[in-house]
């Protein structure tokens, strides 16, 4: 490969950043070579450059953002100084681009087919109806359900895992030399991800596409790349193929990604016969709209220093159900008791002391702090609220907890939201869960828009602290990495029902519940020829979407 | 101007675009010639007439009937220069986070700022700032602006008198505490009553949010000149021979009726707020309600509020001012730039043969106007700042 021409050619890229008057380099001199039919995987944390690096591919840079350095070639072409017109001749047409959020990429006002076809059209590729019958052709190959008539549904008709690949097969549309990937699976349950990524890769594969494909999670990027590049804050840190570089990572940054997947707490034997449970659900069935119930009949018990796991995909009813335990959404039948005691159903109804008893830790760190608020208010509303500290003790208090989420208190007690990390909040989120000095905590999803490192120390965090204060936890989650690495019973849900439950270990070994092994079977590993192995096993019509609809039938 | 003339100007002004580019085209500038090349006709058409104004403009600094048009410019020079100034002040003195707010404010929002503070200074101090009373009646009745005794001014009266002999300076002068003053105590009671609700509808959501939902509607949907008119009649009656109870009267119908749109975007801006799940963690701690609306949901619906109360002002400025020149306003002997352009309204008539006399009212309607433009300008920075924020 390496005697043909490279068809991207990217040297000493220096990308900055401008934002409030204060520029920061966002690329640092990156180079790199893209072959004609090649995949290369850009992984790396969040800020790293990926996403800047990818779209400077096409030549193209987001507001904000400016190339002050280096050379970008595209099949010779000088993607950084030749003129707009020239650029534009080459996008959608011979560089496509797809986004990380289908869903928010398409127009949702027109249908599918019109935005298929518009590429193709405008640079004199196809005639219309050449495109229409394309487009068919390429659904079929992604294996679209009723590839004949997808194209002509708009946008919000059709699934988040339909809609990536319906946005592959119009990146497809004008058969590009190079296709850029910018997290197409991030947005999706594992389940779906999984067949998403098993048409990606045909598809490229059948093109002979080069791609560049973009991703946080290295399993992913195991299973679809054929050269890996790792950044690190717009640094290049190493490149290899992805087989060596999964074997033998160089660097210690590469070495200490790798090895967050392995962080596994042992499971705690099981609570005595007899204890009375912190919470328990006893066949709680909860709707929002009348007669159309979204959880039925769920039961199950939460121990003293315990942490069980609810599984499922999105719109299985697992936060339903945490929005039931709280009380925002009362039950139409069943009882939710507290330490034996039953709770009443709405919150407006507990007492202050059953309210602080129960603490919630959100998934998005961003909405889930007052942004007009200081980090010393937010941690010590409950104090005050709570426990009525008032003055230097409320103030010290704070302190003593920013101390035990591992923050430095004199630091950033007095910073906003904005000014602190992801990783961060998340951390000021289960201070703020602390402070009312709970027995119970639901954690719904808490480590889902985190990178790994970062989540794996919050994760640790929990732990540590669940051992020191006996804390019992409710970890909702779609991630079985999660669920692996801190949970002592998991509870599988699925539209509404609990499929199965018990303690994590026998969860891991067969045999399952069917949902439960599609569940387990899905999750990437770091092993390049899972995906083959597994649709060697299954079969391609054995996976995500397409498995769930046969198990429902039958 | 008659109307073979305005032929020929529009002939020039095609046979300019006509002309500009290949002309252009042999400027050595190199910008030019690069600007000139990539140029559309309908560019070159803009940019003849945008010469030909500027020539005009020129030509009318000059006449010495339209002294307004002078000061106009003048008056857009000088304050141009006076916002730059100010903003550059501001980039030097102050704290950090006050000079980086000056260092990323358009020129626009710094002129915005100096015409408010104008107008804010010009009615706390109008007693001091006034030459004369604002009842005060003079012997010379209808003397004209400029104070140029050539052209029937009077060096006395600068912008001179109306048909009894005020002195208009100091009408306006007082006019502007009078309409600004009610206008801005207005606007606060507006905001008082709409975001408490508006707030309240959408923290407890539900019958109550309907009900109140609806009654807005309701009032909503009756044109808002026409039935502050009607609630005005009515109130003229109510207060009986005591105008200053009419005042009080007119504030309080503006008020609620303003407060409709107000409670809208409240509303709006509330239930975005409502849904974050910090109000939800809050909710949860057991919080009741004013801590709910006053700590959780007002500080991150301020900016938008702000803005709305820049653009809001602004038209209870006008309705107030409408109302008066509609003669259920504020009542006189008190000075009001809607009632002065009202009574002096007719003079309008006269624009063809003495541009001066038709300057009389336009006066007050210029006052009026230049403050709309000025709080939008701040407005529109506010906006854009806020916007920015929330990313």
């Amino acid at each position: 490969m390496t005697n043909t021409k490279p068809l991207l050619k990217i040297r000493d890229l220096q990308i900055d950043g401008i934002s409030d008057e204060t520029r920061s380099r966002i690329i640092n001199k990156v180079s790199l070579d893209l072959y004609p039919g090649e995949v290369l995987g850009l992984i790396g944390e969040s800020g790293a450059g990926k996403s800047t690096l990818g779209l400077a591919g096409m030549g193209f840079t987001r507001d904000g953002c400016e190339i002050v350095g280096g050379s970008i070639e595209f099949d010779g072409i000088d993607l950084v100084n030749s003129p707009l017109e020239k650029r534009r001749r080459l996008l959608g047409s011979r560089i496509a681009y797809v986004a990380q959020s289908a869903a928010a990429s398409f127009n949702p006002s027109h249908k599918i087919m019109y935005q298929h076809t518009e590429a193709p059209v405008f640079h004199r590729k196809f005639s219309r109806i050449d495109a229409e019958t394309d487009a068919i052709n390429l659904y079929r190959r992604l294996r679209l359900p009723q590839p004949e008539m997808i194209g002509f549904r708009y946008p919000h008709q059709l699934s988040g895992g339909q809609l990536q690949r319906a946005m592959t097969a119009m990146a497809m549309s004008c058969r590009p030399d190079l296709i850029i990937f910018d997290e197409p699976t991030t947005a999706l349950d594992v389940t779906t991800q999984i067949e998403v990524l098993s048409a990606i890769r045909d598809i490229v594969e059948q093109f002979s596409t080069a791609a560049i494909y973009i991703t946080h999670d290295l399993a992913v990027v195991a299973q679809m790349a054929d050269r890996i590049k790792v950044l690190l804050r717009g640094d290049e840190v190493e490149e290899n193929t992805t087989r060596s570089m999964l074997k033998s990572p160089r660097e210690s940054y590469t070495k200490s990604l790798w090895a967050v997947r392995s962080f596994e707490r042992k499971q705690k034997p099981p609570a005595k016969t007899g204890a009375t449970p912190v919470i328990s659900l006893k066949n709680v069935t909860a709707a929002y709209a009348k007669n159309d119930p979204v959880v039925r009949d769920v039961s199950f018990d939460i121990h003293a220093g315990r942490t069980v796991a609810v599984v499922g995909e999105s719109g299985s009813g697992k936060s339903t159900t945490a929005r039931c335990i709280t009380g925002l959404l009362p039950p139409l039948t069943g009882s939710i008791s507290f330490d034996g005691t039953a709770l009443p159903p709405d919150y407006r109804q507990r007492s202050n002391e059953q309210l602080r008893q129960m603490q919630m830790i959100y998934q998005m760190a961003d909405t889930a702090l007052n942004p007009r608020k200081k980090i010393g208010e937010i941690i010590g509303r409950p104090v005050e609220f709570y426990l009525g500290l008032t003055g230097r003790e409320k103030r010290q208090r704070v302190e003593e907890l920013l101390a035990q989420i591992e923050l430095e208190p004199t630091e950033f007690i007095d910073r906003y939201p904005a000014e602190i990390s992801g990783g961060q909040k998340q951390r000021i989120g289960i201070a703020r869960a602390l402070a009312a000095e709970p027995k119970f905590i639901i954690c719904d999803e808490v480590t889902s828009a985190l990178d790994q490192l970062v989540a794996e120390g919050i994760l640790r965090l929990l732990t540590d602290l669940q051992d020191k204060m006996q804390l019992s936890f409710m970890l909702i989650t779609h991630d079985l990495s999660t669920v692996r690495a801190i949970a002592d019973e998991v509870v599988v849900m699925k539209d509404g029902i609990v499929v199965e439950s018990g303690p994590k270990n026998d969860m891991f070994t067969p045999p399952h519940h069917a949902y439960t092994d599609l569940l387990l079977s899905s999750v990437p590993n770091m092993d390049p020829d899972w995906l083959d192995n597994l649709l060697a096993s299954r079969g391609a019509d054995n996976i995500g979407d397409a498995a769930i609809e046969k198990m429902n039938k039958n | 101007m008659t109307g073979t003339s305005g032929l020929i100007w529009l002939a020039c002004v095609i046979a300019m675009s006509l002309l500009l580019r290949p002309i252009g085209r042999r400027v050595p500038i190199a910008q030019i010639q690069h600007a000139c090349t990539g140029m559309s006709l309908g560019g070159a058409f803009g940019y003849s007439i945008a010469i030909a104004t500027i020539y005009l403009m020129w030509w009318l600094y000059f006449v010495k009937e339209l002294i307004f048009f002078q000061w106009f410019v003048q008056g857009v020079i000088g304050l141009g220069i006076a916002g730059y100034l100010f903003r550059l002040a501001g980039q030097h003195f102050g704290t950090d986070s006050s000079r980086k707010m000056f260092r990323q404010m358009p020129v626009t929002a710094a002129l915005g700022i100096i015409i408010i503070i104008g107008y804010a200074i010009m009615s706390i101090f109008a007693d001091w700032l006034a030459p004369y009373g604002q009842a005060e009646i003079f012997a010379k009745v209808n003397v004209l602006p400029g104070g140029n005794p050539d052209l029937g001014g009077d060096p006395a009266h600068l912008l001179g008198t109306d048909q009894i002999g005020r002195d208009l300076l100091s009408r306006l002068i007082y006019g502007g505490q009078n309409t600004v003053g009610i206008a801005f105590i207005t606007t606060c009671l507006a905001f008082l009553i709409g975001t408490f609700f508006g707030f309240l509808a959408a923290a407890l959501g539900g019958w109550f949010d309907q009900a109140l939902s609806r009654i807005v509607d309701m009032l909503m949907s009756i044109p808002q000149l026409i039935f502050a008119l009607l609630l005005m009649t009515i109130a003229s009656a109510w207060a009986g021979s005591e105008k200053w109870l009419l005042t009080i009267y007119m504030v309080l119908i503006i008020a609620v009726l303003d407060a409709t749109r107000v409670f809208r975007l409240s509303r709006a801006v509330g239930m975005n707020i409502v849904v974050m799940d910090f109000f939800e963690a809050a909710k949860l701690r057991g919080e009741n309600m004013s801590y709910l609306i006053f700590k959780e949901i007002l500080p991150n619906a301020f900016a938008p509020l702000l803005a709305e109360f820049g653009l809001r002002f602004c038209f209870v400025f006008l309705t107030i001012a409408s109302l008066s020149f509609l003669g259920v306003g504020i009542q006189p002997p008190l000075a009001d730039w809607g009632t002065m352009v009202k009574d002096l309204a007719q003079f309008i008539n006269f624009a063809v043969f003495s541009p001066l006399t038709a300057a009389l009212p336009l006066m007050a309607a210029g006052a009026i106007a230049l403050l709309t433009v000025a709080v939008n300008f701040v407005v529109d920075w506010m906006l854009h700042r806020a916007s920015g924020l929330r990313e």
